[in-house]
């Protein structure tokens, strides 16, 4: 079984099409998106409401998981990083993990089988 | 065949050339009724009516998502518990024959009597008059749900709402419809200054201080969480406001056109100092500041709107957007009391302002009925008014704080702290204004799914059991 490593990368939500495509380009197929809030280096805004001031620092954000072994995971750093670095606070983090095994539940199948595409 | 139509043709042309003959006969049966009148003040009573929903929706939006449901339920019940209230006592109470200029008697109990009556001094059936004060009185309370909203269990609030309507609207309306003390003073109140905003505000703010804060107020953001809804509620609101102002004149008049167009002028010139006060003072423009401003002009304006001419009204809502406005972002923000949706900054602040201002201009041009405020050379109405705004803050203070100990006598009137949290749509009411679609949950009687099957023969053997 060939080792599996998991991609996180949480990002600006306006680029997420960006880098769906750029991944597609490099044989990452498969993905999880949400949609999730966070905080860091990049400051929020103010809300206004009646007069009373609320500062909003929670940004929105996309997470995008995906879990390869084909695909080199360097391929995938430096696919992610052209696409979504702006130079900006608030252009994300990239996390990466190893994982230890996986499932495809309508076969059975586990490990690096599990996740490729059919061909 | 041709000829069987122009027989019938022939009849119903007839019928139509008849029929206002008919009509005039009847008119002259019952002379005083005048049918413009009645018209305009049956659409007015209607206009009124969607004032409620349109409240309901006003304030949903302005709540967090966990209690959009429970507060749009607290106005909507209103309607319903408050006609009934109307009908059986509170018509009498209010409207009844005066006894010692306090309380109208009780000839009136469940409409006794009224029947197909010409309203007195009026040109309109009283029941047309029931049907567009009862509205009034519906509007009443539902405006102080404003001020103690997100914390209040449902029985303790209906129970606080109907002693309310009874003790504290009913009285008050007396005194300054109903031929009572503040009448023979002098106050004026043509829509309901006083007797509405005033006394709903005021009530509000007292009991929003008796339940305390809402947990995490000042700390974690309470946001509105449906704008556009509020702007629709808002919209619904100063729709209706034509109905409650301009159907005030009781008739399809010049009055009634007069307190139209004060109408309009107040609300949109409220709307427009709101605004650009709270650009000014906080660097945006806002439309939760536009729709408040509007709803602030509105109240100014009500006590005035068939006492004074159209440019007075202009002023009475500039000053009304701008007073409302720091009254909610600086007043309330100072001392830190949690009234929810401001109904104190808005309709308590708001009336007292627009009963002042009806002392101020006031003119007898515009209503020989009337009086001539202090602007018009005569200080006798100032006064009168100075006393009633007294006297409406008392009774609100007074009469809120002994309810609502009353009402705490007999139940608990806040809701627990987990209840708080997980919000009263589905603490009181148990459903969710919008649905998530991936929340698990089974129907209770689905027989497909085994656990349930399993629970309703659990059931069946505890009633088994029972026998």
């Amino acid at each position: 079984m060939r080792k599996l490593t998991k991609i996180d990368i949480v990002t600006r939500p306006n680029k997420l099409e960006e880098l769906k495509e750029a991944l597609n380009e490099i044989g990452v197929q498969g993905m999880t998106v949400s949609q999730v809030y966070g905080c860091g280096l990049q400051k929020g805004h103010k809300e206004v409401y009646r007069g009373r001031e609320y500062s909003i620092n929670l940004v929105p954000k996309v997470k995008i998981e995906t879990v390869i072994c084909e695909v080199p995971v360097k391929d995938v750093l430096e696919a992610a990083q052209r696409v979504l670095k702006t130079g900006e606070p608030g252009d994300g983090k990239i996390f990466i993990y190893d994982v230890e095994n996986a499932v495809r539940i309508r076969t059975g199948e586990e490990g690096d089988k599990a996740i490729m595409d059919e061909k | 065949m041709k000829k069987i139509w122009s027989t019938i043709l022939a009849t119903l042309m007839l019928v139509v050339l008849i029929a206002p003959v008919a009509l005039a006969a009847d008119d002259a049966a019952k002379a005083t009724i005048d049918t413009g009148d009645t018209a305009w003040v049956l659409i007015s009573a209607a206009l009124v009516f969607v004032m409620t929903p349109g409240l309901a929706f006003f304030y949903g939006g302005m709540v967090r998502s966990k209690n959009v449901l429970g507060t749009i339920m607290q106005s909507f019940f209103i309607v319903a518990l408050i006609s009934v209230e109307w009908i059986l006592i509170g018509y009498t109470m209010a409207f009844g024959t005066d006894v010692n200029g306090f309380i109208g008697n009780l000839d009136k109990i469940g409409l006794a009597g009224v029947g197909l009556n010409v309203l007195t001094n009026g040109t309109i059936p009283e029941l047309a008059f029931v049907a567009f004060q009862c509205m009034f009185a519906v509007i009443t309370p539902a405006l102080i749900t404003g001020a103690f909203a997100e914390r209040m269990r449902f029985p303790a609030f209906v129970m606080f709402i109907l002693l309310w309507a009874i003790f504290i609207y009913n009285p008050m309306a007396h005194w300054v419809w109903g031929g009572g003390f503040l009448a023979s003073l002098g106050a004026l109140d043509f829509a309901g200054g006083l007797v509405i905003h005033i006394l709903s505000g005021v009530s509000g703010l007292t009991i929003c201080l008796m339940l305390g804060k809402r947990r995490g107020y000042g700390k974690s953001p309470m946001l509105p969480h449906h704008l556009p809804m509020t702007v629709l509620g808002a919209s619904l609101l100063w729709f209706g406001w034509f109905g409650f102002n301009a159907g005030s004149a009781l008739g399809a008049n010049a009055l009634a056109a007069n307190a139209f167009v004060t109408t309009q002028a107040a609300a949109a010139a409220a709307t427009l100092s709101w605004v650009v006060a709270e650009w000014f003072h906080n660097g945006k423009p806002t439309i939760l500041g536009a729709v408040s401003g509007c709803i602030a002009g509105l109240v100014a304006i009500t006590p005035a709107a068939g006492f004074v001419e159209p440019l007075p009204a202009v002023i009475i809502g500039l000053v009304g957007g701008v007073v409302c406005y720091f009254a909610v972002a600086i007043v309330k923000a100072k001392l830190g009391y949690d009234d929810s949706l401001d109904a104190f900054g808005v309709h308590g602040i708001g009336g007292t302002w627009g009963a002042i201002a009806t002392g101020l201009w006031a003119t007898t041009k515009v209503n020989p009925a009337g009086a001539d405020g202090l602007f018009y050379g005569s200080s006798d109405l100032i006064v009168a008014q100075l006393i009633s705004i007294v006297v409406a803050y008392v009774l609100a203070i007074v009469g809120s704080f002994v309810l609502i100990k009353i009402v705490g006598l007999f139940m608990k009137v806040r809701v627990d702290e987990d209840e708080e949290v997980s919000g009263l749509d589905l603490s009181e009411h148990g459903e969710r204004g919008y649905a998530q679609s991936f929340v698990a949950g089974s129907s209770f009687f689905d027989t497909s799914d085994g656990s349930a099957m399993a629970m309703q023969q659990n059931l069946h053997a505890g009633e088994s059991d029972i026998k």
